[in-house]
């Protein structure tokens, strides 16, 4: 019980600081722990799969795909963002609406008929195989009863796959020069590398 | 104090609403995908929370299909954000405006 008031606190201070953070840096070690601290709220949910799920995926797979990203937006002398964020003018919208969000959420959530003490797992105690939210139970439904879902997912993926390619690759369609030249042209300082390396 | 389904919930909605301000307010594009991924994890926490309530794993299923689309969303969102940087050599979304009608 005591672990769920620890956690949230940890989850809703670290996505504060995610969101009001100055720089993207700071802001993808607040998402570390709050992606961290969900995986331990998921332990609590006996959903032990989707715990190591969300460490191995989003702080393993996403965060680090931020990171490089980060790295190599900014490692130009360039100022990385230009002006102050537009918070002045745009925050009382955007808390108003978030709360207006936050009111339709709360509607939905008491209207719908939830148990108000979380029953009992079935299928014996946490950890046995086959209990509620094992990787043994996860497995079973996600290859019987859902595997057209599960199909899909790969082919999401794949479609994602070559999206990346097709917009962040070397040849972007429609412009027709070839990889060697046009890397050249975009980059800011190429050539002075390639002297250096030659 | 009982924690409940409710509880939960409760917390899953004030997370989404960090994560609305977040896109809203937010210029910085790779803050505002920060963001989404707050607002993908408050749907997965109250999604897990109600699997566990009812005791069925159907939310464990939709929860990961959740996560993969939330990483394909962050893949082929950062790739634009790179684009968009090689194009104008600084990022801010509210310069992005070669689409506009």
């Amino acid at each position: 019980m005591i672990a769920f008031w620890i956690l949230a606190l940890v989850l809703i201070a670290s996505a504060v600081f995610t969101v009001t953070a100055a720089k993207p840096v700071y802001s993808v070690v607040g998402l570390l722990v709050n992606f961290i601290a969900l995986a331990a709220m998921y332990l609590t949910l006996q959903a032990e799969f989707l715990a190591v799920i969300q460490i191995v995926v989003y702080s393993g797979a996403i965060l680090i795909l931020f990171v490089f990203v980060i790295a190599l937006l900014s490692s130009g002398t360039r100022p990385f963002e230009v002006g102050p964020d537009k918070a002045p003018r745009i925050v009382i919208p955007a808390v108003v609406l978030a709360l207006l969000t936050l009111a339709g959420l709360t509607v939905t959530a008491l209207h719908t008929h939830t148990a108000v003490v979380l029953a009992p797992s079935t299928g014996g105690a946490a950890g046995d195989a086959g209990a509620f939210g094992s990787i043994a139970n996860f497995g079973t439904a996600l290859f019987t009863t859902n595997l057209l879902p599960f199909e899909v997912t790969a082919f999401i993926l794949m479609v994602a796959v070559i999206g990346v390619v097709l917009i962040a690759g070397d040849v972007a369609p429609g412009e027709g020069a070839p990889p060697r030249r046009k890397r050249r042209a975009n980059t800011r300082e190429p050539i002075v590398k390639d002297t250096l390396v030659r | 104090m009982i924690v409940g389904p409710d509880n939960y919930v409760a917390l899953s909605a004030v997370l989404f609403l960090i994560g609305v301000v977040g896109v809203i307010a937010r210029r910085n594009p790779l803050i505002m995908l920060m963001s989404i991924e707050l607002l993908f994890n408050a749907a997965n926490l109250a999604l897990v929370a109600y699997a566990r309530s009812w005791v069925m794993n159907t939310g464990h299923i939709f929860v990961f299909l959740v996560i993969t689309v939330a990483a394909a969303e962050a893949a082929i969102g950062l790739a634009i954000v790179v684009v968009t940087f090689r194009r104008s050599q600084h990022v801010d979304v509210d310069e992005v405006a070669a689409l506009r009608g």
